[in-house]
């Protein structure tokens, strides 16, 4: 057993303070990001729409013939693009039916083609497959810079934190909050390398920053020795899977939120209603944000599976049986089966999309339960919450 | 899942080649004619339909929802098998509706009749999915590729690819080219030479996709199993070891005792274990969790039989020790005073440690020692026992440390019948006082007993005397036996791997055609098909492509072929369908083979 460092634990602390304070100018940076953007998007649509509606006004005729808003459609050029999108919501609509075997063909690629589609107008989303493309933006760019820095000094506290205590730091709340908040901003910001989530900043980093604040004036607790039933390798492997999980599961639960919002908008702008929502327009459409928040869950409920599992095995070496119905084992069991219905809702007619969404939101939301009230208010031989 | 066991048989059976993605407006035609025919059904028909309906994806999903909701008030209320005594008291403490809750099985939530009724129907519904839906799978696999679609260009993924004449590769040699190459890429390939001058192949890949799914779904049943075994023929039990005292697995060697449905004393294998040593270790490092324990250990000696030779083992937290098919845990620990009462007659009356129980911070415990030997009184004795005794200044005693620094024991006395002879079993960590004389209390004029190590208080009125002689250390050990644990485990790793199988497999379906144009160049076309989500499926029509282009010599880059993108619009999956049912070796309109070539390429961004 290593000893306690108090200096280092200190150190820990200051650093974590550092970070949240970090984050706090990245979420900022986010914000003025969306808020930006979708001006400048809007500006472009506006023009777009314009050009369209001169050039393209025998179009709009035969695209809005079987579109409710018709005679709107043909008078202002605006609604000509917003008809255009309603048109391709139609079919987004009636892809939706299909269900994923009709739907899953094709992932993104039949609503990219329509998204990009000239003169989409008023009801655009963001690229949908959600790489990068050749536009600057540059608060984008600096809150990611403000980001990596903020996840540069929180692992500096994370690690000082382990040093401080001598061992793996997620041993109570505190611990878990300060790295699992850690884990999430990593994942995030892998994520970012390959994929233009950064329309998600704002919800990610607003969420760590919750869970710094929370670990901070909540759930303090200085260095300390772990208590024997905790030690072991099973805390290692068992509790590192289940923050990473919940790291992805933070992910999707953002990207399902905001599908939500994007799907209601989508539908408002094709039943030819106001677009009142346009800092949207940086959020790829609900579709695409459905495919890729399945695919991070399936990741997810893999690792949550593990998770389960490898509590199953500890519960088994620690207490003499690998299942008891313990309150902590009861909502894990239930988040792995209500992430299995998300991952059956899916392959089910009628349950993808918004209902799909709801489930992977209901699933976090248990996931949240598990760790803040069952951790606190529950009694169970789980009571390792360090308070 | 029944509507996907629907197309795979339709896919396999006989009559029906499944070109396209199954037609999602066929469905509710199907479920239509379904419902319309139900009322003529008859019980038989009632009874198919019920089957349907248990086995649908729909119910499944309702179920394994209904699951989760369920399983939540067991996290909620109390429950029995945990903690029994909890139950009661909480029933007490919540006469209005404490007894309505019990009717509904609420403390036993996880064995009640509403939850197993879930889960049972749950796995019903699982196997009748399973067992079809495997069937139909080995008869897909054991069957050719489907046949080729007409229109390959309403695939999802389709591309075209021209050899020049002077590359003298004819179209028959250039389907046998895409069928090696194909084969090597782990597809298996059907190559169709029945039209000499279209030739063309099917290939498919990825059937361990299904087998995954199938193996994780099956596994789940194993788990169940598996518990259910274990709750039939497992056992455990518990006991308290003092330093000293020796443990044999026998029935009477049990403090508690839980045995399964099926359980036979027989299976119990005699083997011992005596406790030698126990050491607990505090935190004296860090400030704010000062006194906390930081390790337990036990050093026993153990015996797999009467007559086998001793072993000396460490048994600790995280590590039990395994013996005779069963695993000792140690779950808890404590201080036991030992101590000597002798009676009115000055005759040692009891002898020995006196496990305290633990009742709050730094082993602050409960001590009740019962003295029915004592004569001609019977003696009673219960208080607490602190480890590092600390009086405030309103008299009252805590703990201030976990260790012994200042081990006291204080105690009030009793004498007169302590009920134990009339053979009703009784708490040994409570004393009934109800029958009997208070000797000694802090509100009596004799004043408590307060003890330290090596003193001795003698009771008032000549009824003996009680001598504190030192502390020894006990634990708490469980003892379980588990048979179905390794098949549990087991099955769910494979249910793991059967998981990542099925999520990370694609299964894809390929077919290529060629021919030649009137001015003897070579067309090639091929077409991608996927089950399920599968977000690479653009990624491999990419890839086979250039493996094509390499094969042939061609610059794939510069092919202005490629169409990414058939929205929905032109590629109805019922027309496919319906043209893949049709004689698909029947000549190919020349435009249509032509017109896709135009396609643009930077369409295509998303790969
Ligand atoms: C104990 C209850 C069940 C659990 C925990 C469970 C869990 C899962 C999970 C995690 C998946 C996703 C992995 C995969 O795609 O293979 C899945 C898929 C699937 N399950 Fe279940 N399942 C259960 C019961 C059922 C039942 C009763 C049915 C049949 C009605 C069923 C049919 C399916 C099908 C068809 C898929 C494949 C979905 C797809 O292709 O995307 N499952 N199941």
């Amino acid at each position: 057993m290593f000893p306690i460092n108090e200096t280092m634990g200190q150190y820990s602390e200051l650093f974590m303070l550092l970070a949240a304070g970090t984050y706090t100018v990245a979420f900022i940076a986010f914000a003025w990001d969306l808020a930006k953007s979708s001006k400048a998007l809007r500006t472009v649509d506006l023009k777009a729409a314009a050009a369209a509606g001169k050039s393209d006004a025998a179009t709009a005729g035969p695209a809005s013939a079987d579109s409710a808003s018709a005679d709107s459609g043909a008078k202002v050029p605006v609604a000509a693009g917003a008809v255009r999108g309603a048109a391709a919501d139609a079919d987004r609509a009636a892809g939706h039916l299909a269900g994923p075997a009709g739907r899953a063909e094709r992932p993104s690629s039949s609503v990219s083609g329509r998204a990009e589609a000239p003169g989409s107008g008023a009801g655009r989303t963001a690229n949908a497959s959600m790489k990068y493309d050749a536009e600057r933006r540059v608060p984008a760019r600096v809150a990611v810079a403000l980001t990596v820095l903020g996840a540069a000094i929180h692992a500096a506290g994370v690690l000082t934190r382990a040093v401080g205590a001598g061992r793996v730091p997620w041993g109570n709340m505190y611990e878990f909050l300060t790295t699992g908040a850690f884990v999430a901003v990593a994942v995030f910001l892998v994520v970012l390398i390959r994929r233009d989530l950064r329309f998600l900043g704002t919800f990610v980093v607003g969420l760590v920053i919750i869970m710094l604040v929370a670990a901070s004036v909540a759930y303090w607790t200085p260095v300390g020795h772990l208590v024997p039933a905790l030690q072991s390798y099973w805390l290692v492997i068992h509790v590192s899977i289940a923050v990473l999980s919940s790291a992805l599961f933070t992910l999707t639960f953002a990207m399902s939120a905001l599908q939500l919002v994007q799907s209601h908008r989508q539908k408002t702008i094709a039943a030819g209603g106001e677009d009142k929502l346009g800092f949207m327009r940086l959020v790829p459409s609900a579709l695409s944000l459905e495919n890729l928040s399945y695919r991070i869950n399936a990741i997810a409920f893999i690792g949550w599976t593990f998770t389960l599992m490898f509590g199953a095995i500890w519960a088994e070496k620690a207490w003499g049986r690998f299942w008891g119905w313990d309150t902590k084992e009861v909502w894990t069991f239930v988040i792995w089966v209500v992430y299995a219905g998300y991952l059956h809702a899916r392959a089910t007619r009628g349950w993808t999309g918004t209902r799909a969404a709801w489930l992977s939101i209901v699933g976090y939301l248990c996931v949240v339960f598990n760790f803040t009230i069952v951790n606190q208010f529950f009694n169970g031989l789980h009571s390792y919450s360090g308070l | 899942m029944s509507e996907r066991v629907k197309s795979t048989k339709k896919s396999s059976g006989a009559g029906g080649p499944q070109a396209a993605p199954e037609d999602p407006r066929e469905d509710p035609v199907k479920a239509a004619k379904a419902d319309a025919a139900l009322p003529a059904l008859g019980i038989l028909g009632m009874l198919r339909w019920a089957w349907t309906q248990l086995t649908s994806m729909r119910t499944a999903l309702f179920l394994l929802l209904l699951l989760a909701v369920a399983a939540v008030p067991g996290s909620l209320f109390p429950q029995r098998p945990a903690n029994p005594s909890v139950v009661t008291q909480y029933i007490k403490d919540h006469p209005d509706y404490g007894k309505i809750l019990d009717s509904v099985q609420l403390y036993d939530v996880y064995s009640s009749a509403w939850f197993s009724a879930i889960y049972i129907l749950l796995f019903i519904s699982l196997i009748g999915c399973v067992v079809p839906r495997a069937i139909a799978h080995y008869r897909a696999m054991r069957s050719q590729p489907p046949r080729t679609p007409k229109r390959l260009s309403r695939l999802p993924e389709y591309g075209t690819l021209v050899l020049p004449a002077e590359a003298g590769v004819p179209a028959s040699d250039a389907i046998e080219d895409a069928a090696a190459l194909l084969k090597k890429r782990g597809y298996r390939v059907e190559v169709r030479h029945d039209d000499g001058a279209r030739p063309s192949l099917g290939a498919e890949r990825g059937f361990l996709k299904e087998v995954g799914n199938l193996v994780f779904h099956t596994s789940l049943i194993g788990v169940l199993v598996s518990v259910a075994v274990g709750g039939l023929f497992g056992y455990s039990g518990q006991r308290i070891l003092v330093e000293g005292d020796t443990f044999v697995n026998t029935l009477v060697g049990y403090d508690q005792f839980t045995p399964g449905t099926n359980f036979q004393s027989s299976q119990l294998q005699p083997y011992s274990i005596q406790l030698d040593k126990f050491q607990a270790t505090f935190d004296r490092e860090s400030k704010g969790k000062f006194g906390q324990p930081i390790d337990f250990t036990a050093d026993v000696t153990t015996k797999e039989n009467p007559g086998a030779p001793a072993k000396k083992e460490v048994l600790k937290v995280n590590d039990p020790v395994t013996l005779g098919g069963t695993s000792i845990y140690l779950t808890g620990n404590g201080y036991a005073p030992v101590v000597t009462v002798r009676d009115g007659k000055g005759n040692i009356a009891m002898q020995g440690p006196v496990v305290a129980k633990l009742q709050g911070e730094n082993y602050y415990s409960s001590v009740v020692i019962k003295v029915p030997d004592a004569k001609p009184d019977q003696l009673g004795f219960a208080g607490f026992f602190l480890p590092t005794a600390f009086v405030t200044d309103k008299g009252i005693s805590f703990s201030g440390d976990p260790d012994l620094i200042n081990p006291q024991l204080s105690l009030n006395s009793y004498y007169g019948d302590l009920g134990l002879d009339k053979g009703s079993p009784q708490n040994v960590f409570e004393l009934d006082v109800k029958d009997l004389k208070q000797l000694n209390g802090r509100d009596l004029k004799a004043g408590g007993i307060t003890l330290a190590p090596g003193s001795t208080y003698t009771l008032p009125d000549g009824k003996g005397s009680i001598s504190f002689d030192g502390v020894k250390k006990y634990v708490g050990v469980d003892i379980h036996h588990n048979p179905g644990q390794l098949s549990a485990l087991i099955f769910a790793l494979l249910a793991v791997a059967g998981l990542v199988v099925s999520l990370y497999v694609n299964r894809r379906r390929v077919w290529v055609r060629t021919g030649t144009h009137e001015d003897g160049r070579t067309m090639v076309e091929y077409g991608l098909l996927a089950r399920g989500e599968d977000h690479r499926l653009a990624g491999e029509a990419v890839a086979i492509r250039g493996l094509l282009a390499d094969a042939w010599g061609l610059d794939s880059q510069k092919l202005p072929s490629e169409r990414a993108d058939n929205g929905p619009a032109d590629a109805q999956p019922a027309d496919a369908a319906a043209e893949g049912a049709a004689d698909a070796s029947a000549a190919m309109p020349s435009e249509d083979f032509i017109q896709s070539t135009a396609g643009s390429h930077e369409s295509k961004k998303d790969q």
